[in-house]
């Protein structure tokens, strides 16, 4: 089942994100001074403090670090229950949440390779909005 | 300077409610305030610093010292979550030693089980800069706290079994505690049995939700000295705010790894000396990776340490959340911090149930977390002794 896709409302610190991701691609902030990769997107860098940062397409894999289903939660998410909170962590280094998608949540597992999906995503008044970056499992 | 003997706890009350439907927020604070000072043996007009968190109403510490009739030159706001009442404790302490101030009083109090404002987040400026990374997910509070979990088992091989001790413990302690939320004790099958949440957490690997609050009262030496009621000690403080690491959290631990050592060292004691530890039990997950954290227990081990019953007082190891914790007794605005030192101080004041009481305790540990182990949280350990 679809799970809820609600548009994130892009700002100027983090707009070149949500741009790649109009494009399928999944654009990150690396640190001009040290070379970080930063998550979760921002013109700062948590490791030296530069505010110096170029964006860059990475390659939208990377394997499952920790993810668990959940089966009872109130509000909307409880109409597609059972489904699978994530963190994946990139090839390029950050531990991304997210959720797993397009598998049977009973046999995703830690250690799973995935690659990144954007689904359709849209904001508050119904229009479309930037699309959501989740994953599905390509290798388990 | 330390602030080690500096400072001492000599008021503390639990609102004995769990449903407060007809209370107001403002009341609850003034119930619990008026509590603390009342075992204490002062009065409002006593208290010169206030200290609350996002749970306050209105305009925060503005709102309730006005509410409260307090004349206050020194107020403190901090929010941290469930742990904002230690990192409270800790401020004051060191404005005691400072000089500062004399007479610090600390609320907390919600009303989760009625409905309504969830605490926290009001009157904070804007969007968090992360929200639009991590709200769309679906991730509820046990979720979050399940992805932890599940990377511990990952790592370490812990198990259901072993999770579910923690609440097994809780809730033989709870049976003594006539204002505790869940009074029977409970089995480890009846947890494994119980509704699965988010994998691995069952419904009751999660805390009670509860109406109510506590407060304390932190004193100087010369103020302590006048009072008859026995006041106890802080020895040591630590605090840390685990951030999400730079985008590469480690699920495995929490900041307790900072804050522990931090107020052992202040307090001058190790984890071998702790008679009894009030820890932060949102879940169950919690206590097991906090007990690691503040070494009781090598790292990993933590399951095999709280499967061997040494969290069940009044002998085992290291007897833990007497009161029947968060997981069974009250967790009240979703907060446990407040509750973690007000057992502590019972348990050095051998005040205890009897049932529960740790023979001849002496050091005592209480550790709050607030915020979620799945992306940033704050740690904040306090370390009391029965005497200086
Ligand atoms: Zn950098």
């Amino acid at each position: 089942m679809k799970l809820p896709a609600k548009a994130a409302q892009p700002n100027s610190e983090n707009l070149p994100f949500f741009e790649g991701a109009e494009k399928g691609d999944l654009v990150l902030p690396r640190c001009d001074d040290c070379d970080f990769v930063i998550w979760f997107p921002r013109e700062i860098c948590p490791e030296c403090g530069s505010q110096k940062v170029s964006w860059f397409k990475a390659s939208g894999k990377g394997s499952i670090y920790s993810s668990t289903v959940t089966r009872r939660i109130p509000g909307g998410w409880s109409k597609v229950t059972p489904f699978v909170l994530a963190y994946v962590e990139l090839d390029e280094g950050p531990r991304v949440m997210t959720n797993i998608v397009e598998c049977d949540p009973e046999h995703v597992s830690i250690g799973d390779r995935v690659e990144a999906v954007f689904e359709e995503a849209t904001n508050r008044d119904g229009e479309s909005g930037p699309p959501l970056l989740r994953f599905r499992v390509t290798e388990s | 300077m330390s602030i080690k003997g500096k400072a001492f706890i000599a008021g503390v009350y639990e609102h004995p409610e769990r449903h407060l439907p007809d209370r107001t927020l403002p009341q609850i604070h003034a119930d619990v305030a008026l509590g603390a000072l009342a075992d204490a043996g002062l009065s409002t007009s006593d208290v010169d610093a206030y200290y609350s968190a996002g749970d306050a109403p209105g305009f925060g510490v503005l709102s309730m010292v006005d509410y409260l009739g307090l004349n206050c030159h020194y107020v403190n706001d901090t929010e941290t979550g469930g742990s904002s009442y230690l990192v409270h404790a800790q401020h004051a302490a060191a404005a005691i030693a400072a000089g500062h101030i004399d007479v610090a009083l600390i609320t907390l109090a919600g009303k989760p089980r009625t409905g309504g404002d969830a605490p926290g987040g009001s009157g904070r400026a804007g969007g968090a800069p992360e929200a639009p990374f991590e709200s769309q997910w679906g991730m509820s509070v046990p979720g979050g706290y399940a992805l932890a979990a599940q990377r511990h088992m990952y790592e370490f091989g812990t198990t259901s079994e072993q999770l579910a001790e923690v609440k097994v413990a809780a809730s033989t302690h709870a049976q003594h505690n006539p204002h505790a939320f869940l009074q029977d004790v409970v089995t480890v099958d009846e947890v494994l049995e119980s509704p699965m949440i988010s994998d691995p957490l069952h419904r009751l690997d999660c805390c009670v939700i509860t109406d109510g609050g506590g407060a304390m009262v932190i004193v100087s030496e010369s103020v302590a000295n006048r009072l008859t009621r026995h006041a106890i000690p802080i020895l040591g403080t630590g605090s840390f705010v685990k951030s999400s690491q730079s985008g590469r959290i480690d699920l495995s631990h929490t900041g307790a790894v900072r804050s522990g050592p931090l107020a052992f060292a202040e307090a001058g004691v190790t984890p071998n000396d702790i008679d009894y530890v009030s820890v932060y039990d949102s879940f169950t997950i919690t206590v097991l990776i906090t007990l690691e954290d503040l070494g009781f227990c090598e790292r990993g081990t933590g399951g095999q340490f709280v499967a061997s019953g040494a969290l069940r007082a009044p002998h085992g190891e290291l007897p833990f959340n007497t009161d029947g914790g968060g997981l069974c007794n009250n967790h009240p605005a979703n907060r446990g911090g407040m509750t973690k030192v007000i057992e502590a101080v019972r348990q050095l004041r051998n005040e205890a149930h009897t049932e529960v009481q740790v023979p001849d305790c002496e050091l005592a540990v209480a550790h709050g977390t607030g915020g979620s182990l799945a992306t940033r949280s704050a740690s904040s350990t306090m370390v009391l002794g029965r005497s200086l």
